[in-house]
């Protein structure tokens, strides 16, 4: 365990970003966000970041591969290149999971180099969540935000700041700092207050356990669906702010000389999103809007040893137009409610 | 840096077969002139143009095939209204292949087989018939129930008369939509003929053509007593990648370009009917 006096943080952040770039939440006039850090940014002390941390690993929009086309003739051009090292330094429990969870569709054969690359690349330095949220379920999937994974975690209390090296490449990362040794008992404490907070909220332990494989189709059909779409307007938002939303869509650009290919975020809660040109299999919003959570409740463990797709971050919860969400989803379908 | 899935190799069109109205046969090599990658009857490839799109065509010609590959294209879009405009010589790009495939090598191995096609459906279709054809010891009778709107929307005509119909132990049946002068095979669509064809149920039956031809050519062959567990189809898609990352083919927790195209209508049966 290492430590190191709030009072001496920025000189920290300073220091780690002069060697390498350095990513982390900042406060913002519309709450917080990630940023390159620049000298004076301030870690912030938001529970979350408006935005999820997937835009790290899965950017909204890149560019894979760009094309030469003079008469019939193409020429591919590979632009990829090896991503610099980086850091993100205070990405929570629940973002940190999301990690994992979209490991599990990029790194699985074949595997997706874009992605790859810059996972390779990345530290992660978590930080264990001193107050959560009442919209945060992180419990629900088995997710502690006193005890955060990641290369490094942290901790912060009135003092201080307290890391924990989870990986080699996490130690290698302590031991370039100047740090002081830590005391496991003050973290011990923290966690145990944390972990207090947790107990009194109120979306901590949803019941997910009749969420199998077996029960796909009783709950693929269950007419619960019909009325829990009802308001849903299709925009898409929950796709956006979700850390582990990860369809996408594959769109050529023609810059006048030479045609980019781009991948982009895309969102299963969109009309065209299946659309073919003679018809389409998921005609209405209520077919989309069931996709969407089967997909992260039913689908994806099936395909993932039980391991859900939503890491119960909140932030589909806090940003819904109409105030629908998957906690009210898994409330409904399959339980008794 | 290691091979990326997403970034295609590049193909030229050597050949365009002009099969019906809509429907034109691209053959498609590498730039050298090579056959761009090995595949299994059933499986699937992304072709592009760069600025146009990019779509997941399931591949006509057999894998016995060693010299190219062939595209049966229906034109219903853009990247299909691209080439259909298209002549020789003209570059695409190309990546795959895609999906399961049939199990030619496994569950279709020393069975009678009957094919029943709609339309466009003959294109998957074909590259099996074709490697059935070419090991033929390993298969028993061939059946091959085609239908069209009329005869001059039946794909590969002149290789079903030429070849197909004149080879032992393959039964070829046509059969068009309506009446036409020049016409003197069977008249009525495809679940019908089926039917009145009485195939014994020992078959391993495959389908593939429009939806409504697949859902009422599955209830005749169930009428004749087929089980689920004998009829095979491959079902289509949007997809963007073909390998099971950018969500949108799935079938409950299937994909239809990793875990399919290919499925068994008893293991249908077991999924969300979105298809």
């Amino acid at each position: 365990m290492k430590k190191i006096q709030l009072s001496k943080l920025p000189q920290l952040l300073s220091a780690i970003a002069e060697k390498t770039a350095l990513y982390l939440p900042v406060d913002t006039a519309s709450g917080a966000e990630y940023k390159k850090y620049e000298e004076g940014d301030k870690l912030s002390d938001a529970c979350n970041t408006n935005r999820s941390a997937k835009d790290f690993f899965f950017p909204q929009v890149e560019n894979m591969a760009n094309f030469k086309v003079e008469g019939k003739k193409i020429e591919v051009i590979d632009i990829r290149k090896e991503t610099e090292d980086f850091v993100i330094f205070g990405a929570r429990a629940c973002d940190v999971r999301s990690f994992d969870i979209l490991d599990r569709v990029f790194l699985a054969d074949p595997v997706d180099t874009f992605y790859k690359n810059r996972r390779q690349h990345a530290t992660i330095v978590s930080l264990a969540c001193s107050v959560p949220e009442e919209t945060c379920f992180c419990g629900t999937f088995g997710i502690d935000a006193a005890d955060p994974a990641g290369d490094v975690s942290a901790w912060k209390t009135d003092e201080e700041m307290y890391f924990r090296a989870n990986t080699e490449k996490g130690e290698a990362f302590l031991a370039s700092l100047a740090l002081e040794d830590g005391e496991e008992e003050a973290v011990r404490e923290e966690q145990t207050k944390i972990r207090s907070i947790l107990e009194k909220l109120p979306i901590q332990n949803l019941p997910t356990d009749h969420f199998k494989a077996e029960k796909l189709m009783e709950h693929f059909s269950d007419p619960k669906w019909k009325e829990l779409y009802k308001a849903c307007l299709g925009c898409g938002t929950c796709t956006f702010v979700c850390p582990t939303c990860q369809c996408f869509d594959i769109r050529d650009f023609d810059t006048g000389n030479g045609i980019q290919r781009y991948r982009c975020w895309d969102s299963c809660m969109y009309s065209d999103f299946t659309q073919m040109a003679a018809d389409q299999p998921r005609h209405t919003q209520m077919e989309r809007f069931r996709q969407r959570f089967m997909h992260k409740l039913v689908y994806y463990p099936a395909n993932n040893e039980g391991v859900f797709g939503c890491v119960g971050c909140g932030r589909c919860l806090a940003k819904c137009p109409i105030n629908m969400n998957i906690v009210k989803v898994i409330k409904e379908i399959g339980g008794d409610k | 840096m290691e091979k990326e899935a997403l970034i295609p190799e590049i193909g030229v069109i050597t050949d365009i077969r002009i099969d019906t109205p809509d429907v034109r046969t691209f053959r498609v090599v590498t730039p050298d002139g090579k056959k761009p990658f090995e595949h299994i009857p059933g499986q699937c490839a992304m072709l592009s143009i760069p600025g146009v799109g990019e779509a997941l065509f399931s591949i006509t010609s057999s894998p016995t095939n060693t010299e190219y590959m062939e595209f049966s294209i229906k034109k219903c879009g853009c990247v299909t209204g691209f080439l259909h405009a298209t002549e020789p010589g003209q570059y695409v790009t190309i990546r795959g292949p895609y999906g399961n495939g049939f199990p030619v090598e496994s569950a279709f191995k020393g069975k009678d087989l009957l094919f029943v096609a709609g339309g466009i459906g003959l294109a998957p279709l074909r590259s099996v018939i074709n490697y059935c054809r070419h090991h033929r010891s390993n298969y028993g009778s061939i059946d091959i129930v085609y239908g069209s709107r009329s005869m001059q929307d039946l794909v590969d005509y002149n290789e079903i008369m030429e070849e197909w119909c004149k080879e032992d132990g393959i039964n070829v049946h046509l059969t068009i939509d309506r009446e036409q002068p020049e016409w003197n095979g069977h008249v009525g669509f495809v679940p019908n003929f089926v039917k009145e064809l009485n195939f014994d149920t020992n078959k391993t039956a495959v389908l593939c053509g429009p939806p409504i031809m697949i859902k009422f050519t599955l209830a005749g062959l169930q009428e004749l007593g087929f089980g689920k567990d004998q009829i095979y189809t491959t079902l289509e898609m949007r997809m963007k990648c073909g390998i099971g990352k950018c969500g949108r083919c799935n079938l409950g927790d299937k994909f239809i370009c990793k875990d399919g195209p290919v499925f068994r209508f008893d293991q249908l049966e077991e999924l969300p009917d979105e298809y």
